[in-house]
């Protein structure tokens, strides 16, 4: 029985299987900036990027999702030293990081939304929710993925499964953060410049 | 024993250089556009080469891309999408600026190669 456990521990095929699934989301969001920098001058006579978005505001929302980046790491670092309640706290952080940026995020989209700046205004800005939001949608699957593998490893500890859970939403979130570099740099920096 | 701990260690140092060096990356991108120190073309090459050596951060201190054991199937596969990646993002900007190019009444020309050779991005 122990000799099971042990293979299915040392057994990585979920993380390769779930880098396989990362690995065809960094082409679905190759497409959608694909498109966003197809339609980035399409505004139709509205305003463009530099005047609608605060570089200030997503600079802080992408240190704070640099931070959940790290703290996630962390979390994995106390998870291999077997210490519980220290997976729990770093967790938590990353929770509550995340969620900080999530909300910062739709707090930007309403405030675009109360301009009259919607969706529904121009391509441009069409490509541009299409793209920010399917990023905030993952963020969103992240936080309860959060929450879940916090739970299960309050109720049942950090076995190897636990382990290979936490390590698999590590995985993600660090993801998470490789296309939220991207859409930092390209819809708010670059959209800046001109 | 002693090499268990050896690891551990250098394990967290990875971490915290890989955050280290994404805050500064990020700040350094930030700064350059607020304060304009380059002209508008130098700033796009200047920040996608920041986001490569991010994404490059995040993968390698983060990920541990290409720091595992052959065969390497993650780094293959990771290859692959970028390739992919590479042709859907270049072959649409190309394909669509060529287009707009194309499709354009004869009256906006020579107003479009004004503005083209005025502006970079």
């Amino acid at each position: 029985m122990n000799k099971v456990m042990e293979m299915q521990r040392k057994d990585d095929s979920p993380l390769f299987g779930l880098w396989v699934y990362l690995m065809t989301d960094g082409m679905l969001f190759a497409s959608l900036f694909a498109t966003f920098a197809v339609l980035r001058n399409s505004t139709f006579g509205g305003p463009s990027g530099a005047e609608l978005f605060s570089l200030s505001f997503a600079l802080l929302e992408t240190l704070i999702l640099l931070t959940s980046s790290f703290t996630i790491g962390i979390a994995m670092w106390f998870a291999h030293q077997r210490d519980v309640r220290a997976v729990l706290f770093w967790v938590g952080l990353t929770f509550i990081l995340g969620a900080l940026f999530l909300s910062m995020e739709l707090q930007e989209f309403s405030h675009l939304v109360q301009e009259g700046q919607s969706w529904r205004q121009s391509a441009f800005l069409s490509s541009f929710f299409t793209l920010v939001g399917t990023h905030g949608l993952h963020i969103i699957a992240g936080l309860v993925w959060c929450a879940f593998v916090v739970l299960q490893i309050m109720h049942k500890g950090l076995d190897g499964i636990r382990m290979k859970r936490l390590a698999m939403l590590a995985m993600f979130w660090h993801f998470l953060d490789v296309i939220w570099i991207f859409i930092f740099s390209i819809v708010y920096l670059l959209g800046g410049i001109t | 024993m002693r090499g268990a701990q050896h690891k551990e260690t250098r394990i967290i140092h990875m971490y915290i250089m890989g955050f280290a060096w994404s805050v500064v990356l990020t700040i350094g991108a930030y700064l350059a556009v607020v304060n304009k120190i380059l002209s508008a073309n130098q700033l796009i090459v200047y920040i996608m080469l920041l986001a490569l050596l991010q994404v490059w951060v995040q993968l390698y201190f983060f990920l541990h891309l290409g720091k595992e054991s052959r065969p390497r199937w993650n780094l293959w596969i990771f290859l692959f999408m970028v390739f992919m990646l590479l042709i859907i993002v270049v072959g649409s900007l190309w394909i669509m600026h060529n287009l707009n190019y194309n499709m354009m009444p004869p009256h906006q020309t020579d107003h479009y190669m004004i503005e083209e050779s005025n502006e970079g991005f």
